[in-house]
């Protein structure tokens, strides 16, 4: 059987592509999950905060899995999981999915359209070379919400947390309420990486000290983790000599980035965009391969889950146009990261495939106060958009009426960060 | 009690053993880790050493082009991930061609086969990576690389297999000298055995002190490595090694079995247990590596750590320039083979055969050949490395190996139920990711250690807290059950 669309990944983006897809007409749609229950990372988050956006309610990422799974169900479209996708492989109109698992052996699956939303993982030690010992009792934070949220073991009393990552908060209000002592959150940058709200709701309220423009040079301990030394950076975040401190800990958390899961894209040939780590996609997240679509952390870090749903609706759109042979393919602008701007997705637009707006996603790369976001078509600005302030942390949403846009033929949008005029 | 006792289950005293079970002997393998080759074994530069480099007047220079020929069949039995990938020492003036001469003599003595001195322009030719600053290079296209911990697991399982009696978190403290045998006391209970071979690594000094006046000291040295991802696995293809120094060998870059790429180490006296990184020494490291490859990605890397060296220090205690102590020692029916550093890896085959036909045979004159020695291990299936066809007949014959655990290497559950139930099998997640990877990629286990644990809990029937990371007793990863867990029963 040849499926219409297959999505890989029945996590946040999977399974609101999956949704939309079937709603736009797909009919036989296919998600693959490695994991042993759809939600995705969804699953471990425990807390809430979910679907402010969507919902306009407060969920836990399991009860905001559990309305898209639902959906996925009432829909009828199946979905595989412990199922491990091996490679991508395109076949000219067809895309062949090398995939196995326990009950179906190795299968070959053919699609007219590819979704790929496997989302992301975490910057680990090894990456950022913390200098020290190498024992145990030095987790990600993701998991060690794993070990503590799925399998319901503690894993360690005495806490330093690296980084401020959104995870990182979460994770030092939960291993405090299950009665561990969270002793600081170090961050290198001089502002946090996480979401204001995490900040007052995960550490101020438990008076959980957060450490800036600090860092760990020293990891103690030869077999569990028994300390690290902390020290303050300055700006070029060089050590300053002099500032050393140890704290004793048994247990060190990091939170220090999310890295795009782009083995698969990549070996499939999709052309990638290195500031975001992940594809170039367009206006319905279309890659540079025909019939291959891309949506939530896989193409770039989101921090709210509801807006990995809303960029997947696009990606469902897109795929279900794609197979009716519907989709536009004449790319009229392209985007790119002027001054204060880290990224932009979609780095294409095809007008055709526009229908009222276009949601431009970027992160500055520092903190920024009374400015505005600019878009420039050559020198003519043609919309801003204001923010009493910019945080790297949070990412900035622009929306760009179609209306604009179609003043002009073709061309490079560039996003600024400028003084309010 | 046993024939031999052989103290530390490094590369050296499990392959030792293993070539012991070609003969009709009762043998003890010791070791106060819990697991086989968790020392330096663990953490060095893996390759396999031409042997151009030490004079042929040393053991080092006797075993090394020996040993290293006797890799191929060796990895076929033990079914070890090793590569002949070749090696360029690299020269950036005259000086140091002077050098790569001299080493190319060297290697002929030693007996080194196809060495050549490239010119600049065939340098370039093999390796577009390279510095543009050099001037030229000894190739040795018999130098390769290896998985060091893959090869001593399956050493010391293959000499389980042929009747070698393992026992880790045996750590000895004390050995007697009776008439007839030695009485080692260990801290799980004591073992006699006629014989002793001291293969401890860095502690072998201390370990001879048990037994006899000192003769030699092993000193520790410390060496840098950093793993990258094996998106930069093909930047170079040979062994780069820069012209050595009176300091050693030098910051290399080098392939890995598996496809990754290492730089390192440095060398930096140390006291025996501190295998820690440092900012300055990682920092020294990069620069220096850069020297030879100008394009090496560092948001690449995924893992940095330290290994150390033994080097022997004998009598004067001054030079560091020492070589292999391989030989009975002053204590009749006590032989040392200490001292045990590069090239150690690569001169294993050749120094195990030595010590087994030259000095141990003797002693036995009545040994007899053990007829049922199997030099084979049983296949170890790595799922990633085969074909289509091999896949879809693996998963019908057993469905585990469909399930994937770690997404980095794409480890199979089969896989890692395998290695825990292998002779000398995983007991930890490191000795885990020792054998078959699961971990060892770039999330480092951020995805698998939960799934490990629960693997290794089930399969050994403990509950999920008392699965070790690394050392027993001392390095757990779950500390109790969480309160909500507690307050539901």
């Amino acid at each position: 059987m040849i499926y219409d669309v297959v999505i890989l990944g029945g996590g946040p983006a999977g399974l609101a592509a999956a949704v939309e897809a079937k709603n736009d007409g797909a009919e036989n749609v296919l998600i693959l999950e490695r994991d042993r229950e759809l939600g995705g990372i969804l699953n471990q988050c425990i807390h809430n905060g979910f679907g402010l956006h969507t919902f306009n309610e407060e969920l836990t990422g399991p009860e905001y899995a559990e309305r898209y799974i639902q959906k996925v169900k009432d829909l009828g479209i199946p979905y595989m999981l412990n199922t491990m996708v091996l490679d991508l492989h395109d076949n000219g109109n067809l895309k062949a999915i090398h995939v196995i698992n326990e009950e179906n052996g190795y299968m070959i699956i053919e699609t007219k359209a590819v979704v790929l939303t496997m989302g992301c993982r975490e910057r680990t030690s090894g990456a950022i070379g913390i200098p020290g010992y190498r024992p145990s009792g030095v987790f990600t934070a993701g998991t060690a919400q794993r070990f503590i949220n799925m399998e319901g073991y503690m894993v360690g009393k005495e806490v330093v947390i690296l980084g401020s990552g959104d995870i990182g908060l979460i994770m030092a209000r939960r291993m405090t309420l299950e009665g561990a002592h969270v002793q600081a959150v170090c961050e290198l940058m001089p502002y946090s990486n996480g979401l204001v709200r995490n900040i007052v709701q995960c550490l101020d309220d438990y008076d959980i000290p957060l450490k800036l423009s600090t860092t760990i040079t020293f990891i103690h301990g030869k077999d569990r983790i028994e300390g690290v030394t902390i020290a303050k950076v300055d700006e070029k975040l060089k050590v300053i000599p002099g500032t050393e401190e140890y704290i004793p800990c048994d247990t060190l958390l990091l939170s220090v980035g999310l890295i795009p899961e782009n083995e698969i894209t990549r070996n499939a040939g999709v052309v990638m965009d290195n500031r975001t780590n992940g594809a170039i996609v367009g206006e319905l997240r279309q890659t540079s391969m025909p019939g291959v679509f891309a949506c939530g952390n896989v193409v770039h870090v989101h921090d709210l889950v509801d807006f990995v749903s809303e960029e997947a609706v696009l990606a469902g759109k897109g795929a279900a146009k794609y197979i009716k042979g519907d989709l536009d393919t004449n790319v009229t602008f392209t985007t790119t990261n002027g001054d204060g701007i880290g990224y932009v997705v979609p780095q294409q637009v095809s007008m055709k495939n526009v229908e009222e707006k276009v949601t431009f996603y970027m992160r500055v790369r520092q903190v920024f106060k009374d400015k505005v976001v600019n878009a420039y078509i050559g020198d003519q600005l043609i919309a801003t958009k204001k923010e009493k302030k910019l945080l790297p942390a949070e990412m900035v949403n622009f929306k760009i009426a179609k209306d604009v846009l179609a003043q002009y033929p073709a061309g490079e949008i560039r996003f600024v960060v400028e003084e309010a005029k | 009690m046993y024939d031999i006792a052989i103290i530390g289950a490094g590369i050296a005293g499990s392959y030792i053993a293993r070539e012991l079970t070609r003969y009709k002997l009762d043998i003890v393998l010791l070791d106060g880790e819990n697991d086989v080759g968790n020392q330096i074994t663990m953490a060095n530069s893996a390759i396999v050493h031409a042997g151009f480099d030490a004079p042929s007047y040393k053991l080092k220079g006797k075993f090394n082009a020996v040993g290293n020929l006797m890799y191929d069949k060796v990895c076929e039995d033990l079914d070890v991930p090793f590569k002949r990938c070749g090696s360029l020492v690299v020269a950036h003036d005259e000086y140091e061609m002077a050098t790569i001469h001299e080493l190319y003599q060297n290697g002929l003595k030693n007996g080194v086969p196809g060495l050549r001195v490239l010119f600049k322009e065939e340098v370039h030719a093999m390796e577009p990576n390279i510095s543009e600053d050099i001037c030229g290079a000894l190739y040795a296209p018999t130098a390769g690389i290896v998985s060091p911990f893959e090869l001593c697991v399956h050493v010391a399982e293959n000499a389980v297999d042929n009747g070698v009696t393992l026992k880790l978190n045996h750590m000895v403290s004390d050995i007697k000298k009776h008439d007839t045998h030695f009485e080692i006391t260990t801290n799980s209970g004591t073992i006699e055995a006629k014989y002793v071979i001291n293969a401890a690594g860095l502690f072998a000094d201390d370990i001879y002190e048990m037994v006899g006046d000192p003769y030699f000291k092993l000193l520790a040295r410390k060496g840098n490595y950093f793993i990258f991802d094996k998106e930069a696995g093909s930047l170079v293809n040979n062994v780069i090694f820069p012209c050595p120094s009176k300091k050693g060998k030098g910051i290399l870059v080098a392939p890995t079995a598996h496809g990754n790429l290492l730089i390192g180490p440095d060398a930096e006296p140390v006291y025996k247990g501190d295998i820690s990184t440092t900012t300055e020494r990682l920092d020294y490291i990069k620069e220096n590596a850069l020297k030879n490859c100008p394009s090496l990605p560092f948001n690449k890397i995924i893992r940095s750590y330290a290994g150390l060296r033994n080097t022997p220090v004998k009598d004067t205690f001054t030079t560091t320039d020492g070589d292999f102590i391989i030989e009975e020692s002053p204590v009749k029916g006590f032989i040392n083979v200490a001292g045990y550093e590069s090239p150690g890896l690569t001169s294993i085959p050749a120094v195990a055969h030595f010590v087994v036909e030259e000095i141990v045979k003797p002693m036995f004159p009545a040994i007899e050949e053990n007829h049922s020695y199997n030099p084979k291990v049983r296949k170890h299936l790595r799922f990633d490395e085969m074909t289509a066809e091999e896949k879809v007949a693996i998963i019908k014959e057993n469905p585990k190996y469909g399930k994937v655990i770690c997404r980095c290497e794409t480890i199979t559950e089969g896989e890692i139920i395998d290695v825990i139930h292998r002779s000398a099998g995983a007991r930890t997640v490191k000795s885990v990711k020792k054998r078959c990877r699961a971990g060892m990629g770039r999330c480092q286990g951020g995805f698998c250690s939960p799934r490990v644990v629960e693997i290794l809990a089930r399969e050994l029937n403990v509950p999920l807290d008392e699965i070790m990371y690394d050392q027993q007793d001392s390095t757990f990863i779950l500390s109790g059950q969480t309160k909500s867990v507690k307050e539901e029963a």
